[in-house]
């Protein structure tokens, strides 16, 4: 068994935008697909950013609580913990963001996201149920927007964070016009 | 012509309400018997009664006559209300849609479209099942989308859906529906089934075989006798109708191996530890909260076995030209008729408990979700409650097009790959296998943990202490993810999921090759693609279906086939 170092160490060569299937560890999940990943906007960094801050607020203010009224003695160690996690998560939210891609294929959509947990998903055009576009407070002031790819199966997942908002708009009607080109039925 | 998928309106029977409405009813007529216990016991047994019940209060006023008005104007009101709710709710089914009006205050209009259905249930619970009524659900994908036809006679809902089904299928020899001559004069017993405004109510209730209306209100020919033959002869018939389908069931569950599938269950192993822990703690001199706790829990646990028994009871499976038909029930009955394609992933499983014996279980997924329980209280999931693997193989052939024993000269292998799929142990037997690395993750397991794809399906095989067989028809599959931690990375393994619609069965391989997943991805999503181009199942049986289909549905609500909608008409 390869020890846990090189597990972890196993993402960061590739930390460009385009995998380098040269510097691709041994057991890394990576597609032989052909075509470039589009990334998603670097602005959303900032969506993240703000989400996992303020998660982490909340966490520190639980176990600040927990430190000055209930006097629990351990409770300042949790609270360094709490913002160690958190300052590492930031640290590495660029690097994830890079990580979400997707590809408009001949006849499929494939999307993929994560550097330790990856996943890939494809799924078929002709597949569609609806097309979801959300903005939240934060990615409407960046003037960005997420879009959901909904199909039959409620574990399908694929949901496109990040996107620019006219991008957005633009890849919906696309995936339209492909799903109805390639229609089937459930 | 006796068909009532004519596209003109039609009625239900006209008992609907009173059916429908007949456990509230009971309720009523109980909340007054319990009211009035003692002036009934004062009444037929001299027990002198305690007074100051509602009747003595209404003597010492006056107000009998009063009080006997009340009762006139509730029950009249009741009975104006029945009837405008029957005579209001209508339905019709054209070539295109199933549609149902109903409601009075809150009109409401529900369509489905045809090509959509994806299954249709006839289900005769007990009480409406001795008058001869019965239940009729198109479903169609979606929560609460299905339309309910409640309730028809009991002939008439057979005839009805093998015309739906042939309307969906495609098949449009237009006018000229097949009728047997069998279904016909029963039809024609059920006449009370109306043309909407085309006939008064009074004519509908003729004499006839089927309706108990009929014959209770004007005793005229044929007689309370010969009704209650009827209802006992269609009481006992076997739940296929023998016209559109082969009369005998292909699989036949003896009540010896229900029993014992019900018995040797995971939840007898419950039953039993609880009963350890009710003993221990009596004999080692609890304070006996643990008793009052538990024993309610046990004795109810008893109708649980009866239920789960009595459900499974007189199964039936066998396939029509419009696809399988699976019924179940002795008292309460349910048959569902499911088209071709309309089965989005099978699962043979054996628990452990069942191997002794050997035992299985098939399991389905399915789009349209009848709101009526199937067997053992499930959903009508269970396509096979317990069975040899014979049984499995027949049902297989059933429900997976491409299993069946003519479709050409790959059978022999589909066939075995199915049987190693449950059977083998691993190894090299057509299944490609996890590597012997997976053992961390799957120590167990790790041998039989593989895929194979055969006639347009994928095969998933896993599990060693609970064996189990996934199969997807890749027409049907939604998409297909891969992904990986760092322990699998670790181990260059990934983990592989097929999405199909939800339900019972879950495709997934938890543990594969790093590269033979990325393969198996790559084959499966160009497969899903291909297969998906080539389905023709919307439409079945249309003679006239190039591979090349027309679009068939706008695109504007894709998921949503029923557009149920209701405006206030006040």
């Amino acid at each position: 068994m390869p020890d846990t170092t090189e597990g972890f160490a196993a993402p960061a060569p590739d930390a460009a935008s385009a995998p380098d299937p040269v510097l691709e560890a041994d057991g890394r999940l990576e597609l032989p697909v052909d075509g470039e990943w589009k990334r998603v906007s670097p602005r959303y960094v900032v969506v993240e950013i703000v989400g996992t801050v303020i998660f982490g607020l909340v966490l520190c203010a639980g176990a600040t609580a927990l430190w000055l009224l209930a006097e629990v003695s351990w409770a300042p160690i949790v609270l360094a913990l709490i913002v160690v996690v958190i300052l590492i998560v930031v640290l590495f939210e660029p690097r994830r963001v890079r990580s979400i891609g997707y590809q408009l294929r001949q006849d499929d959509l494939l999307f993929r996201r994560g550097i330790m947990f990856q996943r890939f998903v494809s799924v078929p055009y002709g597949r569609m149920q609806l097309i979801d576009v959300t903005r939240g407070p934060v990615a409407r002031w960046l003037g960005l927007a997420d879009l959901k790819f909904v199909t039959a199966a409620a574990s399908s997942g694929v949901l496109v964070p990040g996107l620019a908002f006219d991008d957005a708009e633009a890849l919906r009607d696309r995936l339209v016009e492909l799903a109805e080109s390639r229609r089937a039925g459930l | 012509m006796t068909t009532l998928a004519d596209g003109e309106w039609h009625r239900l029977h006209p008992a609907s309400p009173l059916l429908r409405g007949g456990l509230f009813i009971v309720a009523i007529l109980g909340f007054i018997i319990s009211n009035l216990r003692e002036r009934l016991l004062d009444f037929f047994f001299h027990v002198p009664t305690y007074g100051d019940d509602p009747i003595d209060e209404l003597f010492r006023r006056g107000a009998v006559g009063w009080a006997l008005l009340g009762v006139v104007v509730i029950l009249v009101v009741i009975l104006v209300a029945f009837y405008l709710s029957w005579r209001m709710h209508t339905f019709r089914v054209s070539g295109e849609v199933v549609e149902v009006r109903s409601g009075l205050v809150f009109r409401s209009n529900r369509r489905a479209r045809l090509d959509r259905i994806q299954g249709v249930n006839i289900v005769r619970p007990f009480i409406p099942r001795l008058f001869g009524a019965a239940k009729l659900e198109v479903s169609v994908a979606g929560q609460d989308a299905n339309v309910h036809l409640a309730y028809l006679g009991s002939a008439a809902a057979d005839a009805l859906r093998r015309d739906i089904l042939h309307l969906a299928s495609g098949a449009r020899a237009a006018a000229a529906l097949p009728a047997p001559a069998s279904t016909d004069a029963a039809a024609e017993g059920e006449d009370w089934v109306e043309h909407a405004g085309t006939r008064a109510a009074g004519s509908a209730l003729g004499p006839s075989l089927g309706s108990y209306l009929g014959t209770a209100a004007g005793g005229i020919a044929g007689g309370i006798g010969g009704f209650a033959t009827d209802r006992a002869h269609e009481f006992f018939a076997p739940e296929l109708d023998p016209d559109a389908a082969p009369p005998e069931s292909v699989v036949r569950i003896p009540p010896g191996r229900l029993i014992g599938s019900v018995v040797f269950s995971g939840f007898t192993v419950f039953v039993l530890i609880a009963i350890a822990v009710l003993v221990w703690s009596v004999s080692a001199g609890g304070s006996g909260w643990l008793l009052i706790a538990i024993f309610p829990g046990l004795i109810a646990s008893l109708s649980f076995y009866f239920n789960r028994f009595t459900k499974s009871l007189r199964y039936s499976i066998a396939g029509t030209p419009d696809g399988v038909r699976v019924g179940f029930g002795l008292l309460s009955v349910s048959n569902e008729t499911l088209p071709p394609g309309r089965i989005h992933a099978v699962r043979v499983s054996q628990p452990l408990i069942w191997r002794p014996f050997g035992w299985w279980q098939v399991r389905i997924n399915t789009a349209g979700h009848s709101t009526n329980k199937g067997a053992a209280g499930e959903a009508h999931t269970t396509t096979l409650p317990v069975g040899t693997l014979t049984d499995v193989a027949r049902v297989l052939e059933l429900i997976l097009p491409g299993f069946d024993s003519d479709s050409g000269s790959e059978n022999g292998r589909e066939t075995l790959l199915v049987d190693h799929g449950v059977r083998s142990p691993g190894g090299d037997d057509g299944y490609t296998n996890a590597p012997r690395r997976a053992a961390w993750l799957r120590p167990f397991s790790w041998r039989r943990t593989g895929f194979t794809i055969a006639a347009d399906t994928v095969l998933l095989r896993r599990g060693f202490v609970s064996r189990e067989l996934v199969l997807v028809p890749l027409a049907r599959l939604q998409s297909i993810s891969i992904q990986q931690g760092p322990i699998r990375r670790m181990l260059r393994l990934a983990h592989l999921r097929v999405h199909t619609v939800a339900g019972p069965v879950i495709a997934a391989l938890p543990v594969i090759d790093v590269r033979e997943g990325e393969r198996l991805f790559e084959r499966l999503s160009a497969g899903a693609i291909s297969s998906a181009r080539a389905d023709t199942s919307h439409h079945w049986a249309d003679p006239r279906h190039p591979l090349n289909r027309a679009p068939l549905a706008p695109l504007a609500q894709p998921l949503a086939p029923v557009t149920p909608t209701a405006e206030a008409a006040l």
